[in-house]
């Protein structure tokens, strides 16, 4: 198994940049989600350092040599795509031994591979079967069995779930995570799932626009979010963002404005930030509370959806200053649509982002468990 | 099912136009087929007649042809020439047509017009030139002269109809194969030409039915009595003075049949193709 690393990856298609200087380490046996808008260049980074795209310049390293010039075939990767790319003429045996009948494996070799491969992933009732004979999930499966017995260094997965039904996909993704466990692989995987980006990554690359926004663990990013790119894509529903003004700097953080006279001290470091600075602040709709509390800035607003979707109610809330946002609660709450409603802001959840969209550092950010359990 | 089939009068409009146009199609064929097997006489006495009876049915056209001893080789000339070209607008067809649609490279997009031109300019235009170029090859009346200005003329409609369908052909498949470390050819050979087939066998037969009846080109480049094509060789029965019917319509009913075998073969190939399966449907 292997580590892997970007150094200032550049794509272009012609005039139009889709990489702009990735850099990027992925250690040994990692789980590296990469997500991002459609278009920001998931995809295309996942390509070169498959070696299906050429980078216009930079270097990719696996197991601390340069591949960047070798064919994908030598490059100790094996890929699974989103439409699962089974040859059409091949049964599953042969087209879960064909990497390997192609690099002139003895025939033994590959027989034990694949059948182990069929094993892991209870393929064996099928391997006579052609790929139109399978159902979705199992084609998939028969892809990531491809995959499997080409013994990679590292595993790419480009949308692998994104064709199959939602129960499915659940069924996958835990075997996926099982598979993960098993083989002690590196793994990339692209995905627009906010679901399966949380559970299965062990670090998140949150991509816009052909630049990292930020990589971190999953809870790194829903907590400390970096910028407001990333506030707003980790998390669903997303993070509401309000305008307000700081108006006082002191020990506490910073004091703002809110929409109908609030105020609220948000713990975070003012650097750069003076009264009368333009800020944003971001609450997650799981974090804002319904009704009046104590010590908490309070908003008001009106119903103007209701989502109920029993364990959770997201409730629409309108005119909350010239904007709208959305609070989650749980279970299911006395509201009705066109009902005023208070909602309450706790400071130690809310987050401030400068003029730049740059979050201010926390007092007291977010530690991982194991660090919260070693200054115990 | 589909509504249209549900619906009975427009089944049977759909398919009394087909049955109109199928008569009208074969009409000629059944009449060359029919009057080959006749005699002199019964040609001209009742032409639409049905070759039974004493003094109508008379083999005696196939006979002047088959005793003919160079109709075997016109035969064989015509079969060389059309395989022949057809091997090399196939290859060479789909070959750039994999190539257009698979690998960006500057100017793909006006190769691809400039290959696609001859569809509308006709290679007849070009006689006087390609004769001249034949000649300097010291090619004229030879059987690659014939090949050669085929294959010219099937290229471009190859291309055309075949490069669509290689775009087709599913990217994700082609890099798949290409992490477990095939070559391009083969990706072409074993992936990409076996999933086009059916388009593969449909150029086949557009480009082979003009190459067969063709008469221009064997008349102009290989008049010879070696390389003469079938088209050709029927044309001797045709006289200043007289005509020999019999013979003409027993060469014509001949040569209807090597053009049958091979569409009878290319046709499998359309009915299915294999894709199904190999990527979401
Ligand atoms: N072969 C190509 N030629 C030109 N432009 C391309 C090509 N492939 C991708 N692009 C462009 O590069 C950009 C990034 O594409 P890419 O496929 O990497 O996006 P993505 O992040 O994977 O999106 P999605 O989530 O929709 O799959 C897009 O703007 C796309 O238009
Ligand atoms: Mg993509």
């Amino acid at each position: 198994m292997a580590n892997l690393a970007l150094h200032a990856i550049n794509k272009s298609f012609g005039a139009t940049e889709v990489l702009k200087g990735v850099d990027l380490e992925i250690e040994d046996r990692e789980f590296i989600v990469f997500v991002g808008p459609s278009g920001c260049g998931k995809s295309t980074l996942l390509r070169i350092i498959a070696g299906l795209e050429d980078q216009t310049s930079g270097e990719v390293e696996i197991d601390g040599t340069n591949v960047s010039l070798l064919p994908p075939a030598k490059r100790g990767i094996a890929m699974v795509f989103q439409s699962y790319a089974l040859y059409p003429h091949m049964n599953v045996e042969r087209n879960m031994g064909f990497g390997l009948r192609q690099a002139r494996a003895p025939l033994a070799e590959i027989k034990s591979k694949v059948a182990e491969a069929a094993r892991i992933l209870q393929l064996e009732p099928l391997l006579r079967r052609k790929p139109r004979e399978l159902s979705g999930g199992q084609r998939q499966r028969v892809a990531i069995g491809r995959a499997i017995v080409r013994n990679p260094k590292v595993f790419l997965f480009d949308e692998p779930l994104s064709n199959l039904d939602a129960a499915l996909r659940v069924q996958m993704r835990v075997e996926i995570a099982r598979l993960h466990h098993d083989l002690n692989a590196t793994m990339i995987y692209v995905t627009h799932d906010q679901v399966e980006a949380m559970t299965l990554a062990d670090r998140i690359v949150v991509m816009n626009l052909g630049v990292l926004e930020q990589v971190g663990s999953p809870l790194e990013l829903y907590h400390n979010p970096r910028n407001l790119f990333v506030a707003g894509f980790i998390g669903s529903p997303k993070m509401n963002f309000i305008s307000c003004t700081a108006q006082a700097v002191g020990e506490q953080g910073v004091t703002v404005s809110l929409p109908g006279d609030a105020t609220i001290t948000v713990p975070v470091v003012p650097d750069g930030v003076s009264p009368g600075t333009p800020l944003t602040l971001g609450i997650r709709p799981e974090h804002a509370l319904l009704g009046e509390r104590g010590g908490d800035a309070v908003l008001s607003g009106t119903a103007l959806v209701v989502e109920r979707l029993g364990g959770m109610t997201d409730i629409h809330i309108g005119g909350v200053g010239d904007g709208m946002m959305v609070l989650q609660a749980i279970g299911e709450p006395d509201v009705d649509v066109d009902d005023a409603l208070s909602i309450s802001l706790p400071a130690e959840r809310c987050h401030l982002f400068d003029g730049d969209g740059k979050a201010l550092t926390k007092l007291n950010p977010w530690q991982p468990r194991a660090a919260r359990k070693a200054a115990a | 099912m589909n509504k249209a089939r549900r619906n009975l009068p427009t089944l049977f409009a759909a398919h009394g136009i087909l049955l109109a146009y199928t008569l009208l199609s074969v009409f000629p064929v059944i009449l060359i087929v029919i009057n080959s097997l006749k005699s002199r006489r019964a040609i001209f006495g009742d032409p639409l007649g049905l070759p039974v009876g004493e003094g109508v049915f008379d083999l005696v056209g196939y006979q002047t042809v088959l005793q003919n001893a160079d109709f075997l080789g016109y035969f064989a000339n015509s079969l060389i020439v059309t395989l022949g070209a057809l091997f090399f607008v196939l290859v060479a067809g789909s070959m750039a047509a994999f190539a257009l649609a698979e690998y960006r490279f500057r100017m793909n997009t006006l190769m691809a017009l400039y290959l696609a031109l001859g569809i509308m300019i006709p290679i007849r235009l070009g006689t006087i030139g390609i004769l001249e170029l034949v000649v300097n090859l010291g090619l004229i009346n030879t059987l690659w002269a014939l090949i050669l200005v085929y294959t010219a003329q099937g290229l471009p409609l190859t291309i055309f109809i075949l490069s669509e369908f290689m775009r087709t052909v599913s990217k994700e498949l082609k890099d798949a194969a290409r992490v477990d470390g095939l070559s391009e050819y083969r990706i072409f050979f074993q992936l990409a030409l076996p999933l086009v087939r059916p388009a593969v066998a449909t150029v086949a037969v557009f480009t082979m039915i003009p190459i067969w009846n063709d008469l221009w080109f064997p008349l102009i480049l290989a008049p010879g009595e070696e390389t003469k094509t079938i088209t050709l060789g029927a044309q001797q029965f045709i006289g200043q003075f007289e005509t020999n019917w019999n013979a003409i319509l027993a060469a014509l009913t001949l040569a209807i049949v090597p053009v049958l075998v091979l569409y009878a073969i290319f046709s499998r190939q359309l009915v299915r193709g294999i894709t199904s399966g190999a990527v979401k449907g």
